[in-house]
């Protein structure tokens, strides 16, 4: 359980330097779809199922989509 | 957003997306989950029948003067089951004093109000989302 916990934390920070990092926004925002789905399975090792069910519908789904329809209205790569 | 496999698999997940919240709203008070996460994903199902059959379709699903009634009236639900505890002589969201069912504990219908509360948040946060969704594709479709 300790390994999988290093990993998964070790998956999580590389994500959200990825994040900052990428020019393009749309993969930008693939990256913090990941991000999140490894935060909710951290959510439910941390013993708090409520807070990964809320992480795995809002920040894995819903924020994702929120995204992707600011990223069609303006435009995709960052300046 | 035209694609035939897009299209079955969503029409087949979708009331599984739909049961599943329904479920985590109703056990709310007993088991993980609740009104906040239910409801996301009540509206996160909308949202997915949107993505795979375009904005038209969804629109025709839950029109806004449907889903603008349902976050007005949820929020105003919640509001008038905390009123009782007020109207019986306690203070606002008064539960067990008030005279609310108890029940045994472990069971759906127990707790007082707390499942009828629970029901007015997600569909509260439901309404909202799908309402989010479908303004910015709309705003999307002017320009």
């Amino acid at each position: 359980m300790q390994v999988l916990n290093v990993i998964l934390i070790v998956f999580l920070i590389t994500c959200a330097i990825a994040v900052e990092k990428t020019r393009d926004l749309l993969s930008a925002v693939i990256i913090f779809a990941a991000y999140s789905l490894i935060m909710a399975v951290l959510w439910l090792l941390l013993r708090s199922p409520d807070v990964a069910m809320t992480e795995a519908a809002i920040g894995a789904g819903v924020t994702t989509i929120m995204f992707i329809a600011v990223i069609s209205r303006t435009r995709r790569m960052e300046k | 957003m035209d694609d035939l496999i897009v299209r079955n698999v969503s029409r087949m997940i979708i009331p599984f997306i739909q049961l599943y919240g329904l479920f985590v709203i109703f056990h709310g008070h007993i088991s993980p989950g609740g009104g906040f996460p239910g409801g996301a994903i009540l509206g996160a199902s909308i949202v997915l029948y949107t993505l795979a059959f375009g904005a038209e379709k969804g629109h025709q699903k839950m029109p806004h003067s449907i889903s603008k009634w349902l976050e007005s009236g949820a929020i105003i639900f919640y509001m008038l089951i905390g009123m009782v505890g007020i109207f019986t002589g306690y203070v606002f969201l008064t539960n067990k004093a008030a005279g609310f069912y108890m029940g045994e504990v472990g069971v759906v219908f127990s707790g007082g109000f707390i499942p009828m509360i629970t029901l007015a948040i997600g569909i509260k946060v439901g309404s909202t989302m799908i309402t989010l969704f479908h303004t910015m594709i709309d705003e999307e479709e002017e320009h």
